[in-house]
């Protein structure tokens, strides 16, 4: 009879440690979802940005068409991309057309005192840094997900039920991954 | 193995229970020796003031936690601003709380010439950053990022929960042994004269009642220094976590440590908040031994020495 209470009670407390791990993975998986869709919330407010980027280096200088066009083109095609790696590429090259977009600007000054071209600076400048950050962010909420998924007890049933590795983003530049390396 | 910011949390919120529990203790006692001094060294006639003392504790102790932002931000002068006012801090603090997977924090803006920023709240649903306008207009967008990543840190690792309830519970002892300082001056405890028997006795809880009086301030200094130096290196690491880009923070302290000028909204309970020492120039500020802020140029040549290690590609347009 005591064994029987004592084997019940056994069994009570793993289906209770394994709810609690349960449940502390599916919390993780959604913050590695929120992170990844924070990404995209970011690259479209890039998208918006950019074409009143246009108009405004548009009318300060027109001469510089192909320039402009390019950035154009390399929006819409970022808008267009589908899939992980094809929308990276796009990406890159999408910032690689406003880098040079700025260095044009660099040679007219009206268009560089200009309250909206600033604005619309900052703002791109903003973007970019948050585009970065959110993919940042998206990598370590990751890694710590994949930590805890794959340690002792969890790594049992993760599997599972489904709670599969979240992949990283990869980001080109080697030095722009990595984490400093901090001495507490 | 290294500790992560997770551990951080955890031990912030460990340490912030033990104060407010130390808090409480410290209050209870405090209440209970200074009522057997006026008392005539009463035990019992002790007890009732002391539960009542107790009471008060807890509501000083609820204040603190619940109020305690409100109250640091309104000592200091700050104000909140919008968006409109000031985009481009906006837009800083914005990327930053995505970087560390935070809610938008308020900002506040502090009128005043010296260079000086803190953080505060309860915790990161909860928190506030406040920088002076005179750092806020000298540093470029970088070294901005920096400062505002290091006061996101504390945000970020819950040192702004600990740090708000030492300020406020340090003020409040002040407030109190202050108040019984002025007491003891003006005839407080006067009915000793009256009494013969334990004469001893009471000379004794006298004795603890005025160390209490002295000690209560400098035992909330102690505190303030064991709790700010090592977060102040941990801040500034943790800060370069999110922008990568040391030298944005090392510079921003290098302009820190050049400014002369005392912030005069900042006192002895306040100090600990904020990124640089408020009140000591900058032989003071790099050398002090006795400070709640470890010396600038270490600092400063610990994220050098990261520098190396990592650099963020510099974003378009900047």
């Amino acid at each position: 009879m005591l064994g029987i209470l004592i084997f019940l009670g056994l069994v009570v407390v793993l289906v209770m440690a394994a709810i609690g791990i349960y449940n502390s993975l599916v919390g993780l998986r959604q913050q590695v979802k929120s992170a990844w869709s924070q990404i995209d919330v970011q690259l479209k407010r890039r998208y918006d940005l950019i074409p009143n980027l246009v108009e405004t280096v548009k009318g300060y200088a027109a001469h510089e068409k192909q320039t402009l066009e390019r950035v154009i083109q390399a929006r819409n095609a970022a808008v267009a991309a589908q899939g992980v790696a094809a929308q990276a590429q796009a990406e890159n090259v999408l910032t690689g057309a406003l880098r040079q977009l700025f260095a044009v600007a660099e040679a007219y000054p009206n268009l560089k005192a200009n309250e909206n071209f600033l604005q619309l600076q900052e703002e791109l400048a903003s973007t970019e840094n948050r585009i970065s950050f959110a993919r940042q962010n998206y990598n370590d909420t990751a890694a710590n997900y994949n930590t805890r998924a794959q340690s002792f007890p969890a790594v049992l049933f993760a599997r599972m039920f489904g709670f599969m590795p979240a992949e990283f983003f990869e980001i080109q530049n080697v030095t722009e991954r990595e984490a400093p390396k901090v001495a507490f | 193995m290294p500790r992560t910011f997770r551990d951080l949390i955890a031990e912030n919120r460990r340490k912030s229970a033990l104060l407010v529990v130390g808090f409480l203790a410290f209050f209870t006692i405090t209440v209970y020796v200074f009522t057997l001094y006026a008392t005539g060294a009463d035990p019992r006639a002790g007890l009732v003031p002391t539960l009542v003392g107790l009471g008060i504790g807890v509501l000083l102790a609820f204040f603190s936690y619940q109020a305690g932002a409100g109250a640091i931000l309104a000592m200091s002068g700050a104000k909140p601003i919008k968006k409109e006012d000031d985009p481009q801090l906006y837009n800083v603090v914005e990327e930053l709380s995505i970087a560390a997977g935070l809610p938008l924090p308020r900002i506040y803006l502090i009128d005043d010439t010296a260079m000086n920023a803190f953080a505060t709240g309860r915790g990161p649903r909860n928190a506030v950053v406040a920088i002076t306008k005179g750092l806020r207009e000298r540093l470029t967008r970088d070294e901005l990022q920096g400062v505002l990543a290091h006061e996101m840190s504390h945000v970020r690792n819950y040192d702004i929960r600990f740090a708000m309830l030492l300020a406020v519970m340090v003020g409040l002892l002040a407030l109190l042994a202050d108040g019984f300082r002025r007491w003891m001056w003006w005839g407080g405890g006067r009915r000793r004269s009256s009494r013969d028997s334990g004469g001893a006795l009471m000379a004794i809880i006298a004795i603890f009642a005025i160390l209490f009086s002295i000690v209560a301030p400098i035992l909330g200094k102690l505190i303030q220094l064991a709790a700010s130096r090592e977060r102040e290196y941990l801040a500034d690491a943790s800060a370069i976590e999110l922008t990568r880009n040391p030298e944005g923070l090392a510079s921003a302290l290098e302009k820190l440590g050049k400014d002369q000028e005392v912030l005069e909204v900042a006192n002895r309970a306040t100090q600990h908040l904020y990124i640089v020492n408020p009140f000591k120039p900058f032989e003071t500020r790099s050398k002090g031994l006795l400070s709640t802020h470890p010396p600038l140029e270490e600092r400063i040549n610990r994220l050098r020495a990261l520098e190396g290690a990592s650099r963020r590609s510099t974003p378009v347009g900047s």
